[in-house]
């Protein structure tokens, strides 16, 4: 195969635009496409909550069968947690980390199309579950010996099981990519201490990622092999322990909380010192408060077992440490509002966006705080108490990290500014509606709606506050509308932008926007934390000026997505309980990693 | 310090609660109001860190507030001066939460052994088992077996051993105080593995009737797996467990009727009523079905139409239940066959088995208000006092 | 410094690391601290059912110390072998290479004829999947470990045909180093189950 030299070419074929998207290994490439499944998925996730919300607008409503419900409230988790929350960060991940360090791309280029393939055939086999009628119905926590054979008989906990396995295959493998990225492939000066805060979040992310998946891995092997060979695992009659299954879930699912937001911290921590035109306050700080909430995020998933029943000592234990973990997650707010202090604050759409985060975030901060406390919690926990919560953390933590991250890198990625107009209408919309569904929620909890019913008996009184904020979610779903339009529209009619339209610090604003394909022309040298506020002079036109002999990147191939496919479809193949057939997957994987492995990376 | 703190938040706390949420109103199954001691900790715990922590919030967003006005972008404005941290300033920003954090860990410490009560030699044990999706109640000592209505005696220790007889569920009466977990048993070579066995110990302060539900998801009708708690006063929950254990006996012709049909129909193979053949126990106790304050486990009012349309489409109105309709089988079980004459009848046999009004006879006045507990109406309006039918015969 | 890198690595066309550690080899050593948590998982579940399964055979009553002591001999053997393979390879010795790959992967693959051996014989006892908490957790870990030992096996043997091939030299010596570190983890683990499963059993 001939090395691709890398140039822009104006006119291509349909079929050659689709060819080179499956088999390019350019890490922008690949994070748009992770962004852009990651958007089809939120919209689906989206419509769930929606659906969610018409059912319980009014109390005792029929309008949603119970177990379509469960299926609804389970794939609303497992989509935007594991097919919208990760994705969406890795597809920043994959587009800034080689920019921000400056390299040319991800250390395992292949590997990387791999992870996203296998991301792609994850989801696309969850969403048939969805279109049949068979989705999983037993919570994104999947809690034994509920999904057992025994209670969840029919095939929607398989696709639970086995998709998550697939999905977690492509995150683990990324994880393993980022951080070899992250270490090996930093540009000459590039230090630990001067790599700009993203990177650092996504660095440790990726240590959460690879640490906490294979937990999951484990716990979901232990599931499938209860269900399709009655194993015991977690069956009382044999022995086996459901309490176990929610030991090892929350062990991988509080990190996992973690791989969700510090992303978002991380994208607050660029988009803040840009707009107040100020470097980040306690860099250092920022950054090992972020190790720290790491490592802590492994000793602190026993609070969410609180009613479980795990002793005293315990709960103590679970107690205190969920509380320890909330002084570094202040100390970052403390810095952000240090960070924006004494500065020239421009309101763009990234910057609202960044600063509702920070105060959004805090309220879902201080509601955590309230069941961190296990004698609060033995009341709060399983409430709309904890869904407000959670969703303050997640929409107003994560998400309104994602929106300004969007708004942020946008002009980079396409060479286009999205509309600052239809911007701060996303931004006000969304804002409001947010705020008017999940803030009345800490009510309804306390008021006592519990989770993950289908309905609600009239004389709880809480007809009136769901049915607010059943409305106020339109709000939200008219923000998201703004939001795509916006995407899609400045995509072609947006401003057009220069390399570094916000006056960026970091590296990614030094090349063309878009950059090359190749990044940047000569690997560029970096002399402090904010390269082109402290040593402009370093980054002119030669940083992305294709030298003469073209820039040698890595060959196309096709292998990744194959090996994908083979992967996901030998653990699909399971769902056909005829136990040869998985062995065709296997038979494709093998054909297709050694293609790989022999193929000239380039 | 705790003692005087959560006197001052217990006043404050449900005050500000309602305050903030801007409307009062009924709320059954409100958080904030524990009629027991065991739930007021959990609030007061709850009203400790709210108070040193809201501050920080308010502190934050006014911060934040001020920062946006102050220091926005003005044309013509100087450079930002580039500061790059201060260690001074991290210090107090660090050491501050943590100083709070350790005031509000320290009495969070002690509820939560406070709360952990081993069951006291006096107190009423009170067996609730989870099943999909209703509550069983059993009390071992005084030999009664009751489903999703349970009376308790205000003033003494009442001991919930929890267990589930299939999956998880969780046991919650907000008002008596916060959940735990209905764990299945875990067999082990010694028997069962206690460790998840949870119960919980609490005494009711006042009489009233208290609703809650499962609050762990256990499947399909998991949002139709309601309870309530009656606490009733001492020689009121005397009475109670006095008529629970004395043989039923229908009243009415109707009432005969449905007895009959009841007792020699599959309804016997599930459901169990005290003094009568019908000793199945995979259902719930029908044991005073007429003061149940709900059908199916708060599915729907009881009254008799309702039951009615209950006992004929059962499977229809709650999803994946066991209990077959009177055309629709479910849980393998065959369809009942009842006829709508006969299934009303059977609802009024149901509606028949009351306790007595009030429970404990006021020793002068019969006039006198109902003890609480003792005071619902009864359920069907459009039930008509009929002569004495003849004894039943329990076969 | 680049230049070395260049030295060590001429077949590599990568531009020199930050670190100057191989990117494959680097996520490699990545990829082991993943696995490390998969096998600590299973074996922290194997653990917490020790002793609760309600019916036999039980460890004690099966378990066959000497017969895996001399497993775990065969496959300690093989990491042995791996090391002087690498050591050939290093050293541009092809016939050493292919006789000391040749070992490892025998030496590993005479490893699983004793875990089949053990597997067929634990079945014919009455030793399932389904016969206990025990069968579950034993068969799943250990046979979890067994297919990691199978891949290294395949692994060995495609290195082996390559060398045979004259496609491994001593410039391709990492390719072998990776498989090294892979076959060497395994071995680990397998050690890590031995003692915890064989050696330290209660009931």
């Amino acid at each position: 195969m001939p090395t691709t030299e890398t140039t822009r070419s104006t006119s291509r074929s349909v079929g050659a635009v689709l060819w080179d998207w499956l088999t390019t290994v350019d890490h922008k490439k690949i994070g748009i496409l992770y962004g852009a499944t990651a958007l089809v998925f939120f919209v689906l996730g989206g419509v769930e909550a929606m659906l969610i919300r018409w059912q319980l607008s009014r109390p005792e409503a029929a309008f949603i069968d119970p177990d379509l419900y469960n299926q609804l409230f389970t794939m609303h988790g497992v989509t935007m947690v594991f097919l919208v929350g990760m994705p969406i960060a890795v597809a920043f991940f994959n587009y800034l980390i080689p920019l921000q360090i400056g390299a040319r791309d991800v250390a395992f280029p292949r590997l990387n199309a791999f992870s996203y393939w296998v991301f792609l055939f994850g989801g696309i086999f969850m969403y048939t579950s969805v279109f049949a009628g068979i989705a999983p119905d037993g919570g994104w926590f999947g809690y034994a010996n509920l999904s057992l054979r025994e209670y969840s008989p029919g095939p929607n906990m398989d696709f639970y099981a086995l998709g998550l396995q697939i999905l977690g295959i492509g995150s683990i493998a990324g994880g393993v990519n980022f951080i070899t990225t992250i270490i090996n492939l930093r540009a000459p000066g590039m230090k630990f201490m001067r790599m700009p805060l993203f990177t650092w979040m996504a660095f440790v992310t990726s240590f959460i990622i690879i640490t906490a998946l294979p937990v999951l891995a484990v716990a979901l092997f232990m599931l499938t092999f209860d269900r399709f060979w009655d194993t015991h695992f977690f069956n009382v009659m044999a022995g086996g322990d459901p309490v176990l299954w929610q030991h090892l879930f929350w062990l991988f699912g509080h990190p996992e909380v973690y791989i969700l937001i510090l992303p978002a911290f991380g994208i607050a921590s660029e988009v803040i010192p840009t707009f107040s035109r100020k470097p980040l306050f306690g860099y250092a700080i920022m950054v090992f408060s972020g190790v720290l909430i790491g490592f802590i995020s492994w000793g602190v998933w026993g609070h969410h077992m609180f009613t479980t029943g795990m002793g005293p000592i315990a709960d103590a234990f679970f107690t205190i440490s969920t509380m320890i973990i909330a002084i570094p997650t202040g100390v970052k707010v403390f810095n952000w509002l240090a960070t924006m202090w004494g500065g020239a604050i421009r309101f763009t759409t990234a910057m609202l966006f960044a600063v509702a985060m920070v105060a959004l975030f805090t309220i879902g901060g201080i509601s955590g705080m309230m069941h961190a406390a296990s004698p609060a919690d033995l009341q709060q926990h399983d409430t709309y108490f904890v869904v407000a919560h959670f969703h303050y953390v997640l929409i107003g933590g994560l998400l309104m990290g994602v929106f300004a991250g969007f708004y942020y890198w946008y002009p980079k990625v396409s060479g286009r500014f999205m509309s600052e107009k239809l911007g701060k209408w996303h931004f006000w919309t969304f804002f409001i509606g947010f705020n008017a569904v999940f803030f009345p929620m800490h009510w309804v909890g306390l008021f006592g709606m519990p989770r993950r019913i289908y309905t609600y008996a009239e004389e709880l009184n809480l007809g009136a506050l769901n049915l607010f904020m059943s409305a106020m979610s339109l709000f939200m779903v008219v923000g998201t509308m703004f939001f795509i339009w916006n995407l899609v529209r400045s995509w072609r009619k947006g401003e057009p932008a220069v390399a570094n339209p916000w006056g960026g610090s970091t590296l990614e604003w030094s090349t063309t926007s878009p950059p090359p394909d190749f990044n940047f022309a000569e690997l560029p040298v970096v002399r402090s934390r904010n390269p082109l506020w402290d040593n402009p002079e370093d980054y002119d036109e030669r940083v992305h000026t294709e030298p003469a002999g073209g820039v040698h990147m890595p060959n196309p191939s096709f292998w990744p997505l194959i090996t994908a496919f083979g992967s996901a479809i030998t653990l699909i193949l399971f769902m056909t309980h005829i136990w040869w057939m998985p062995l065709v997957g296997l038979a494709i994987t093998a054909v297709a990693t050694i293609n790989w492995a022999f193929e000239p990376a380039g | 310090m705790r003692d005087g703190f959560s006197k001052y938040a217990r006043r404050l706390a449900p005050g500000v609660l309602i305050l903030l949420a801007g409307c009062a109103g009924d709320y059954p199954q409100i958080m904030t109001q524990p009629v027991s001691e065991w739930g007021q900790i959990q609030i007061d715990i709850w009203a400790l860190v709210t108070w040193w922590t809201v501050p920080i919030l308010v502190i934050v967003i006014g911060v934040l507030a001020f920062i946006l006005v102050r220091f926005r972008e003005r044309p013509g404005g100087p450079e930002p001066k580039h500061v790059y941290g201060s260690t001074k300033i991290e210090v107090i920003w660090t050491v501050i939460p943590a100083i709070i954090v350790l005031i509000i860990a320290i009495p969070t410490i002690q509820a939560i052994f406070a709360l952990q009560e081993e069951v006291p030699e006096d107190a009423l044990v009170v067996e609730a088992i989870g099943h999909q999706w209703w509550w069983e109640f059993r009390y071992p000592e005084e030999g009664i077996i009751t489903a999703n209505q349970f009376y308790v005696p205000v003033g003494r220790p009442v001991a919930l051993m929890l267990r589930s007889n299939d999956v998880i569920h969780s046991f919650w009466i907000p008002r008596l105080g916060g959940k735990r977990d209905v764990n299945p048993v875990v067999r082990t070579p010694e028997g069962v593995e206690p460790m998840h066995l949870n119960h919980i110990v609490l005494t009711v302060d006042s009489a009233g009737e208290y609703l809650g539900q499962c609050a762990e998801f256990c499947g399909t009708s998991h949002a139709i797996m309601r309870m309530m708690a009656v606490a009733v006063e001492p020689e009121e929950y005397d009475a109670w467990v006095e008529a629970m254990t004395v043989p039923e006996e229908p009243e009415a012709d109707l009432a005969q009727v449905g007895h009959d049909i009841f007792m020699r129909s599959t309804c016997i193979a599930c459901h169990a009523i005290e003094g009568t053949r019908a000793q199945g126990r995979l259902g719930p106790d029908l044991t005073m079905m007429g003061d149940r304050f709900s059908i199916g486990a708060g599915l729907m009012a009881n009254t008799e139409e309702n039951m009615t349309e209950w006992l004929l489409h059962a499977p229809e109105l709650k999803k994946g239940i066991l209990m077959p309709g009177a055309r629709v089988e479910a849980g393998g079980m065959p369809p009942t066959a009842l006829s709508r004459e006969d299934a009303r009848a059977v609802a009024a046999y149901l509606a028949s088995l009351r306790l007595p009004d009030p429970l404990v006879p006021a020793p002068t006045a019969p006039a006198a208000d109902p003890p609480a507990g003792a005071e619902r109406e009864p359920a069907a309006g459009e039930r008509e006092p009929l002569p004495m039918g003849p004894e039943p015969e329990s076969d | 410094m680049n230049a070395e890198a260049h030295a060590a690595h001429p077949a590599h066309s990568h531009p020199p690391t930050a670190t100057g550690l191989d990117n494959l080899k680097l996520g490699f050593w990545v990829f082991l601290g993943s696995e490390t948590l998969f096998f600590g998982t299973f074996i922290a579940t194997y653990m917490i059912y020790v002793g609760r399964s309600l019916e036999g055979p039980y460890p004690h009553e099966i378990l066959d110390i000497p017969l895996t002591t001399v497993s775990t001999f065969i496959l300690l053997m093989s990491s042995l072998a791996m090391v002087l393979a690498l050591n050939a390879v290093q050293k541009d010795n092809r016939r050493g290479a292919l006789l000391w790959l040749m070992m490892t992967a025998g030496l590993g693959s005479i490893f699983l004829g004793f875990q089949a051996y053990e597997f067929t014989h634990f079945y014919n006892e009455g030793l399932t999947l389904q016969s206990s908490i025990f069968g579950t957790t034993f068969f799943i870990l250990t046979g979890f470990h067994g297919i990691h030992v199978t891949v290294g096996v395949i692994w060995l043997m495609i290195l082996w045909l390559q060398t045979y091939a004259g496609r491994i030299r001593s410039a391709d010596a990492l390719k072998v180093e990776i498989a090294g570190l892979y076959w060497h983890f395994v071995d680990i683990v397998w050690i890590v189950i031995f003692m915890l499963v064989y050696l330290m059993q209660e009931g």
